[in-house]
């Protein structure tokens, strides 16, 4: 039963995945379009990150808030992504745990 | 395709599939303490080692499984956990179309098997690293990043069903700001050479707040910020032909 029902959430989990490669491949584009599915990466970004990072520790989103703008600081200073994501964890663990 | 036919000799599958591996590396590092606390959850509620694996192997997006896996454990029947499952993870169609277009030089047989490994966090990182869609073996280094990606979550999710809870509890929780950590690495770099970016980041941002401030599922609340705030870039955004060097 369990695994009939793991079956049907790869389903509807894959087919919406791999249906834009027969998508795309009947739909000739114009430049506008694709101007928009080339801004579809920053506007993913930025709804993954806010508001999710408020909720990084249950009822202390300052705790999420001071580790993105740790990150924001290494990642502008030119960090690698790495080290961006350890710092951030750092301040997180400081910040939730003082 | 001129370009591309080119290049062919600069670098061998096995590099290309290394250096996607590494830059897929900050994901393994964010997706171990949430695949973790997955398996440690599936297997209270009730599920078998094999069963969290399989899931996981078979699914591969963690929100949706930990969707899942409570919705097991509260009794709710298979059909509602399915529907519940694909409204979750419909945002993955939007990423995908973008991601198919970004890779439009390269045959179906390639990107077809790339799009069923599509997360929230192989899909930034794979479309931060626009460039190398240009290569011959662009299909080996996108493959190297899903790879980095899911072997860490399918391990992981198996480790924690086997070892329960083994990271300490502040550590676990302090890591839940990797994958966001993640984002704003791969979003800031991009926002210092381009304000469009910065707009169209901002804008998804307040229309994915304002909606799931107004109740929406946040599934939908992504889905919805996601397109609006591309739109933006319709209108902000360079032709593809200028944007090249």
């Amino acid at each position: 039963m369990i695994l009939w029902m793991i079956l049907g959430m790869s389903v509807v989990t894959l087919v919406p995945r791999f249906a834009p490669v027969f998508i795309m491949d009947r739909l000739d584009l114009p430049p506008w379009g694709r101007r928009w599915l080339a801004a579809i990466p920053y506007a993913a970004l930025g709804a993954l990150i806010i508001p999710g990072i408020f909720t990084v520790i249950d009822g202390k989103p300052w705790a999420g808030m001071a580790g993105g703008a740790a990150a924001v600081l290494a990642a502008w200073l030119r960090a690698p992504i790495m080290v961006t994501v350890l710092i951030a964890i750092i301040t997180v663990l400081l910040i939730s745990h003082l | 395709m001129a370009e591309v036919s080119e290049r062919i000799n600069i670098s061998g599958r096995g590099k290309m599939f290394r250096k996607g591996f590494v830059a897929g590396s900050p994901i393994i590092f964010g997706y171990i303490p949430i695949a973790l606390t997955y398996g440690v959850l599936a297997y209270q509620s009730g599920l078998t080692l094999f069963e969290l694996t399989f899931m996981s192997a078979a699914v591969f997006a963690g929100a949706a499984q930990f969707l899942g896996v409570s919705m097991v454990a509260a009794g709710v029947s298979a059909a509602e956990i399915i529907i519940a499952v694909f409204v979750l993870n419909f945002r993955h169609f939007v990423m995908s179309l973008s991601f198919v277009n970004q890779m439009k030089a390269h045959a179906k047989k390639r990107k077809l098997p790339l799009t069923l490994f599509l997360t929230d966090e192989t899909f930034a990182l794979s479309s931060i690293h626009k460039k190398e869609a240009k290569e011959p073996h662009a299909f080996w280094f996108y493959g190297g990043v899903m790879m980095a990606a899911y072997s860490a979550w399918v391990l992981g999710s198996l480790a924690g069903g086997l070892l329960g809870n083994v990271m300490p509890k502040a550590l676990s929780d302090s890591m839940g700001i990797a994958l966001y950590a993640m984002f704003i690495g791969l979003l800031v770099p991009s926002l210092k050479t381009s304000i469009a970016v910065g707009g169209i980041a901002g804008a998804a941002m307040i229309i994915n707040s304002t909606a799931q401030w107004a109740g929406l599922t946040a599934g939908w609340s992504i889905v919805i910020g996601t397109i609006l705030g591309g739109l933006l870039g319709v209108f902000l955004l360079p032709d593809e032909e200028e944007e090249e060097e």
